[in-house]
C-alpha cells in the first residue's frame, strides 16, 4: 500500500511561525492582545498540537504515513519557535533599566526644550503654562517617553 | 500611542495635554505622524538630553541611547503627580489610567 504524505508537522510548524510573526506585526498594536500575548499562546498551542498529531501517526502507523524524519525536524523547529516567542515576551521585553533616578511623585518635573516635528522649539514649562512659570494657559501634561523608530 | 490618540477627547476635556518624547529626529517623527495621523504633541530628543534628565536612558548597544518606556502626569505647577515605569516594554500605561488618576486627584467622580 502506498504510504500517504503527512502534512500535519509542516502545517503545525507554519502555524507556529504565524503565531510568532502575527504577534509582533499585528497583535502588538492593540493593548488587549499585546499586554498578555494570548493570541500567540493560542496559535502556538494549536501549531504544536498539529505537529504532535503528525509525529504520532508517523511513528505509530509508519506503514500508512510518512514523516518520521522530516516530522521530527519540524517538531524541533516548532519547539524552537515557541521557545523564542516565550523568551521574547518574558525575559526579552523585561530587559529595561530600572530608572531609579526618575522623578518621583511630588517632585518638580525637570524642564527641557526640544524640537517638534516641524523643527519648532518647544519648552515643557510653556506647555504647562503660567503657573509653572511658562508662557501660555495653565495645563496638565502627560509625558509619554517612547522608544521611537530611529 | 494609538490609545492616547483615541482617548484624546477624554484627555482634552480634563485639560490634560499628551506630550510624547523619543530620540527620533523631527523628520522621522514627521513621517511617522503622516502615516498614523496622530495629532497630539510629539517632541524630538535626538541627543537623549531630556531622556537622561529623567533618568530613562536605555543603552541598546552601538552607542545608541533611547528612552525606556515611561509615563508621567504633571500638574500645571510642574509637579509630578503620577509616574508609571513599566517593567515590561510590551505593557504600557493606558490613557484610562491617566484620566482615572486625574479624576482621583481632582476629586471628581470617575
Amino acid at each position: 500500500m502506498e504510504r500517504r504524505r503527512n502534512f500535519f508537522p509542516l502545517a503545525g510548524f507554519l502555524v507556529c511561525v504565524i503565531a510568532f510573526v502575527s504577534y509582533f506585526l499585528f497583535f502588538y498594536r492593540f493593548a488587549v492582545t499585546r499586554d498578555v500575548p494570548w493570541t500567540g499562546w493560542l496559535l502556538l498551542g494549536f501549531g504544536l498540537a498539529l505537529v504532535y498529531a503528525g509525529l504520532v501517526r508517523a511513528f505509530r502507523r509508519p506503514e500508512r504515513y510518512r514523516g518520521k524524519v522530516l516530522g521530527s525536524i519540524l517538531a524541533v523547529l516548532s519547539v524552537a519557535v515557541a521557545g523564542s516567542f516565550l523568551f521574547a515576551t518574558t525575559v526579552g521585553s523585561r530587559d529595561l533599566p530600572a530608572a531609579a533616578g526618575a522623578p518621583k511623585v511630588g517632585q518638580k518635573a525637570p524642564d527641557f526644550t526640544l524640537q517638534d516635528p516641524q523643527g519648532r522649539t518647544v519648552r515643557l514649562y510653556d506647555l504647562l503654562g503660567s503657573q509653572a512659570g511658562g508662557a501660555g494657559a495653565p495645563s496638565w501634561v502627560v509625558l509619554i517617553f517612547y522608544r521611537g523608530y530611529w | 500611542m494609538r490609545s492616547f490618540q483615541e482617548q484624546l477627547p477624554e484627555l482634552t476635556k480634563r485639560g490634560i495635554r499628551p506630550v510624547a518624547v523619543s530620540v527620533d529626529p523631527p523628520a522621522t517623527t514627521r513621517e511617522h505622524l503622516a502615516k498614523t495621523g496622530w495629532t497630539f504633541t510629539f517632541l524630538s530628543d535626538p541627543d537623549a538630553k531630556a531622556v537622561r534628565q529623567y533618568d530613562l536612558a536605555h543603552d541598546v548597544g552601538g552607542g545608541k541611547v533611547i528612552a525606556r518606556p515611561a509615563e508621567l502626569l504633571i500638574d500645571p505647577t510642574g509637579t509630578v503627580r503620577w509616574v508609571n515605569l513599566t517593567e515590561d516594554l510590551r505593557v504600557r500605561a493606558r490613557p484610562e489610567m491617566v484620566t482615572a488618576e486625574f479624576d482621583r486627584i481632582a476629586g471628581r467622580a470617575p
